[in-house]
């Protein structure tokens, strides 16, 4: 049993990483992530690994493909504006099949926006994100404890399939403290060879790592299998948590520290006699489609709560498919939704308001 | 048992540090602790606040609304803290530095004269401490000794040559609660 100790999310999310292996580091700086990278820059040089800033986001997503491409366990970490510069470089990376671990840890937007926790870049990490065909699986820790363990997954998941994953967080979960634990310790000498790398080709056939197909037919080939990853990842890769949906006459879905907030409201709801029930999402990508269904099929109505004008509701509403009536609540700017808010709007909803 | 507390003063008067002392003792005491910072374009002299739970239930939302308890150690966290603090709830002022009336009769007001006593002692910097002490001393949301110890587990070594004057502080602190 380790100890736990005290820990800012980003400095934990980094942690993280050394712990399953990770020992390259490309980054840019960019407020609420800064904390990620300067403990990367002090840890891994103590672990014979490589940290690197770069002088831009674009060079470092790509400095994050050769890596990659080598075989070693590869990290870059931006926030929102930096996240849409290293897009083009994430469509290479799918095409290319190459794993790596992308951490967003999210402020408002559009452009530079500023610099205080959002939700808002979920159409943009949930749908790819850059030019082409792809996904990229999406994990959204609602506490530091488990921003430690979803990281440590992505490496996993980006290494199962061969395909980048992003963890994304908010401006909250980069910036407070919680106890924390490591449960792993993995070194990169335990972890399985990667025969695809382009590692030196002595004694062996070279390995190619490309995504330029000019051949149409070979393109689509290219597209076919990416879209059957995608497909398993959807059969195997789907986590959530629900609280109390069982005879919950109203369901609330949030994702990542809104989900903590929303609970904060279910209680005091339930204190008030409505049966409230969550679902939280923690893979954005791929969704949780089966769970909302279902619950949807009972429900009077679906309150989906996010830190944006709403992005997620979308998906919800694919998944409820109108058996019930799905709404929408939501702060943006970085402006944080208080539990109050949230309650008082419950019910307005429940006595038939829209 | 749960306490939810806002810290809050002017950049440099180690609001921060105080609030990650309570939350580290917090958890080696084993409750649920969280410690959320606020975090902007600031300036030493400007405004620094940060949230600490302490509960022995998980945390919910790690941003408090209504905070059972407010550490206030300048006149504008004051202004800006005491009317958030729930009723009945302990508002602790550095009444050094704020002498202005909080205008809540329906609070336990705790004036703390932090920047006295930390002069008294020799060093300025050691304000927090005395609030913390009275904090813990009128609360005991934690215990004295785990302040310490979380201090000796979390303060960086060039910083540990602190430890007996702070303690000392904080002892001065929990004797005015």
């Amino acid at each position: 049993m380790t100890e736990k100790i005290l820990m800012k999310g980003n400095e934990a999310i980094a942690e993280a990483g050394i712990r399953v292996g990770c020992r390259y580091f490309f980054g840019y700086p960019i407020t609420p992530q800064n904390e990620l990278p300067a403990y990367m820059s002090r840890r891994l040089p103590e672990v014979q690994g490589t940290f690197l800033q770069a002088e831009s986001e674009v060079a470092a997503i790509n400095m994050v493909y050769g890596a990659a491409g080598a075989g070693g366990r590869v990290m870059t970490s931006s926030s929102s504006p930096g996240i849409s510069l290293k897009q083009e470089g994430i469509s290479y990376l799918a095409g290319s099949e190459l794993p790596c671990v992308i951490v967003n840890i999210t402020r408002g937007g559009p452009g530079l926006g500023g610099i205080q926790p959002a939700q808002s870049d979920y159409f943009q990490a949930t749908r790819g994100g850059g030019h082409g065909d792809y996904y990229t699986p999406v994990l959204a820790p609602q506490s530091v404890q488990e921003a430690v363990d979803l990281t440590m997954d992505a490496f996993d998941i980006a290494d199962k399939y061969r395909n980048p994953v992003l963890v994304l967080g908010d401006g909250m979960i980069g910036q407070m403290m919680e106890p924390v634990e490591f449960k792993k310790e993995i070194t990169p000498d335990q972890l399985p060879e990667k025969k695809w790398a382009t590692n030196g080709a002595a004694g062996r056939k070279p390995n190619i790592i490309n995504s330029l197909r000019l051949q149409p037919e070979k393109l689509e080939e290219l597209n076919l299998k990416l879209q059957e990853k995608y497909m398993a990842m959807k059969k195997a890769e789907v986590r959530y948590e629900t609280d109390n949906i069982e005879d919950a006459e109203y369901i609330l879905v949030a994702f990542g520290t809104t989900a903590r907030i929303v609970k904060s409201a279910a209680d005091m709801a339930r204190e008030v006699g409505m049966k409230v029930g969550i679902i939280r999402p923690i893979t954005l990508f791929p969704f949780p489609e089966d769970v909302i269904a279902k619950a949807s099929e009972k429900a009077r109505f679906i309150l989906t709560v996010e830190m944006s004008l709403g992005q997620m509701v979308e998906d919800v509403r694919l998944s409820a498919k109108g058996r019930c009536p799905v709404y929408f609540q939501g702060r943006t700017g970085g402006v944080v939704p208080k539990p109050g808010e949230i309650l008082d709007n419950l019910k307005r909803l429940a006595g038939g308001g829209k | 048992m749960k306490q939810e507390v806002i810290i809050a003063g002017f950049g440099g008067q180690g609001v921060m540090l105080l609030g990650q002392l309570l939350a580290n003792a917090g958890m080696y005491e084993g409750e649920n602790v969280s410690w959320m910072p606020s975090y902007g374009p600031e300036m030493r002299g400007g405004t620094a606040n940060c949230h600490v739970i302490v509960s022995s239930e998980p945390v919910a939302s790690p941003y408090i609304v209504e905070p059972d308890t407010a550490i206030v150690m300048s006149l504008p966290s004051m202004e800006k803290f005491a009317p958030q603090v729930k009723k009945g709830g302990l508002l602790l002022i550095n009444s050094t530095l704020i002498e202005k009336d909080p205008g809540r009769s329906d609070l336990d007001i705790l004036k703390v004269p932090a920047n006295k006593i930390a002069n008294e002692l020799g060093n300025t910097r050691i304000a927090n401490m005395v609030a913390l002490g009275a904090f813990v001393g009128r609360t005991g949301t934690v215990k004295m000794e785990t302040i310490i110890e979380a201090m000796e587990k979390t303060l960086p070594k060039r910083h540990q040559d602190f430890i007996p004057l702070n303690t000392e502080a904080l002892k001065r602190g929990a004797e005015l609660a």
